[in-house]
């Protein structure tokens, strides 16, 4: 029988600690919807969401109230729209149509956020996922809620470097056409090297199309679950200190998993994994840079931060696989800056810099996310960072991915707003020297050699 | 067995167990468990109880029992049991 303080204990994570369950995202596949004419492209893409997820919000709610824990998202994602929208789209306001009808689909149903207006170009570019990324610009600011994600390197096939000097000036344009809003949109997308099929988080989610007909994936996270457990040990070794996580990344982890399979058994759709990310927000007490300082850092950045960011992801991850036999999706510590308070004060602090975030990123889940630039930065320096950012996961065989937000007006020492969840940045300084003659040479860099790992 | 964990925190006062009980009773919800203290004048209860046969559904049963916590001044929880079970029981 379940004792009072375990009550207690669940209870209190919830109340205080801000556990809650991040998302829930059904992943949609679109590739039946194909055909060449646009206008039954559209209607069965509509058709299909509408159907599949028109249970998704109201089964979150039930679930929430189940259990007495929060569902803070509802998302969808859906095959790369690069492959699916291939035959009917002919120009960049064709694709710009599909993200429009994407947008009414999830709104339809309740969805915060829909994901794969997404191209896979890791090794090379067809005509069709070009005019994606040169459409992205147009479809991100011409809705509200598709993010937008384009693959351009993996440890299988190298570096796409067309791609990422495409990315750098698809950037800046974003941007410029939403400069009115603090260039906003630049946050609905994420560029990766090794982007997994099955990520429930935005604004990198998209179904692959190594999935299933629809999926249930669930992002779990509880960064103050873990920076109060580790209050307790102050001072102990490491080993105290690893078990702590391990044990609270075990707890958080199973509340994924019953949700995951509640939904799926209420929505009559498979369960894929949880995804059992450490991913803060802006709200005090529910920070992974805080979990650093209880580590022994005085703020993120520090000496120190990048082995104390290694220890905290592995154990995460050890608790995790621990409480479901499906992990999946990006799993660790994320770190972006805007929605991490404790990341944005070590920013204000002068404790933190571009170049140690990118180093950070090397250990941990996810890669420079959240980043304010200034607006002034260069599209090959943009490129430049990209294609650091993609090395660091062609190399270590891993996730890695850039959500940079250039920010056209502004300068270091300013700070932009996001709101919501997404947070407030200051604007971080950029190496301005040059790197444009590596940047525009043209073609790929191969993939690595995967022996002699020294 | 569908148990169901009922939390009861707020200020002491007379016959908090009973009214939560006598709902129970009515709507034919079995009491399994009760831990009670009170801590610095505030009360603290966690009860299990089996809502299998009962005459009200679950959300109801929550309603209820949330109304029910505004008239005594304290605040009811009522939550599935299986995210303790799932947290803590490997």
């Amino acid at each position: 029988m379940i004792k009072y303080r375990e009550v207690v204990e669940t209870n209190e994570m919830i109340d205080r600690e801000n556990l809650d369950v991040r998302t829930i995202t059904i992943g949609i596949s679109l590739l039946d919807c194909m055909t060449d004419d646009l206008d039954k492209l559209n209607d069965n893409i509509y058709n299909k969401i509408t159907s599949v997820a028109a249970k998704l919000n109201e089964t979150a709610e039930t679930i929430g109230r189940e259990f007495g824990i929060p569902i803070v998202n509802k998302r969808i994602s859906v095959t790369p729209i690069g492959i699916v929208g291939s035959s009917a789209c002919k120009c960049v306001d064709d694709y710009v149509e599909i993200a429009k009808t994407l947008d009414k689909a999830a709104e339809k149903v309740g969805a915060d956020l829909i994901g794969g207006f997404s191209a896979l170009v890791s090794k090379g570019m067809t005509s069709s996922d070009e005019l994606l990324i040169n459409s992205i610009p147009k479809a991100l600011t011409n809705t509200t809620r598709v993010c937008s994600s384009v693959n351009l390197a993996s440890t299988k096939t190298g570096i796409n470097m067309d791609a990422v000097r495409l990315m750098g000036q698809t950037l800046l344009e974003i941007a410029n056409l939403s400069s009115d809003r603090d260039s906003v949109d630049c946050m609905k997308l994420v560029i990766f090297c090794n982007a997994p099929d099955d990520n429930p988080f935005m604004a990198g989610a998209f179904h692959g199309v190594t999935e299933a007909d629809a999926i249930i994936n669930v992002g779990v996270s509880g960064p103050g679950v873990v920076k109060n457990a580790l209050e307790s040990v102050r001072g102990e070794d490491f080993e105290t200190l690893c078990e702590t996580i391990k044990k609270t990344a075990f707890k958080v982890t199973r509340v994924g998993q019953l949700v995951a399979k509640e939904a799926s058994r209420m929505l009559d759709i498979p369960f894929g994994i949880v995804d059992l990310s450490l991913a803060p927000t802006p709200a005090i007490g529910d920070s992974v840079a805080d979990i650093l300082c209880e580590i022994g850092l005085e703020y993120a950045g520090a000496p120190g931060t990048t082995a104390a960011l290694a220890l905290l992801n592995d154990q995460v991850k050890k608790g995790g696989v621990m409480a479901s036999s499906y992990v999946g999706g990006l799993s660790g510590a994320f770190i972006p800056v805007s929605e991490d308070q404790g990341m944005i004060n070590a920013v204000e602090a002068g404790a933190i810099t571009l170049e140690k975030l990118e180093a950070m990123t090397c250990v941990c889940s996810v890669g420079l996310d959240m980043i304010a630039i200034p607006g002034s930065t260069k599209a090959t320096t943009i490129a430049g960072i990209i294609a650091d950012e993609m090395a660091l996961g062609m190399i270590n065989q891993k996730t890695t991915a850039v959500r940079l937000i250039p920010v056209i007006g502004k300068d270091v020492g300013d700070t932009v707003e996001f709101g919501g969840l997404f947070g407030y940045a200051p604007i971080m300084k950029v190496n301005e020297f040059s790197c444009d003659d590596f940047v525009n040479r043209e073609g790929r860099i191969p993939a690595p050699i995967h022996s002699f790992k020294n | 067995m569908e148990k169901i964990i009922i939390t009861v925190v707020g200020k002491d006062t007379v016959g908090i167990i009973a009214k939560i009980c006598t709902y129970l009773a009515d709507v034919n919800i079995n009491v399994l468990d009760i831990s009670q203290t009170i801590l610095k004048g505030y009360f603290n209860m966690v009860m299990i109880a089996d809502r299998e046969g009962s005459s009200v559904d679950f959300s109801k049963c929550q309603e209820d029992l949330e109304k029910l916590g505004e008239t005594i001044g304290v605040q009811i929880k009522c939550q599935k049991e299986e995210i303790f079970e799932m947290m803590h029981r490997i």
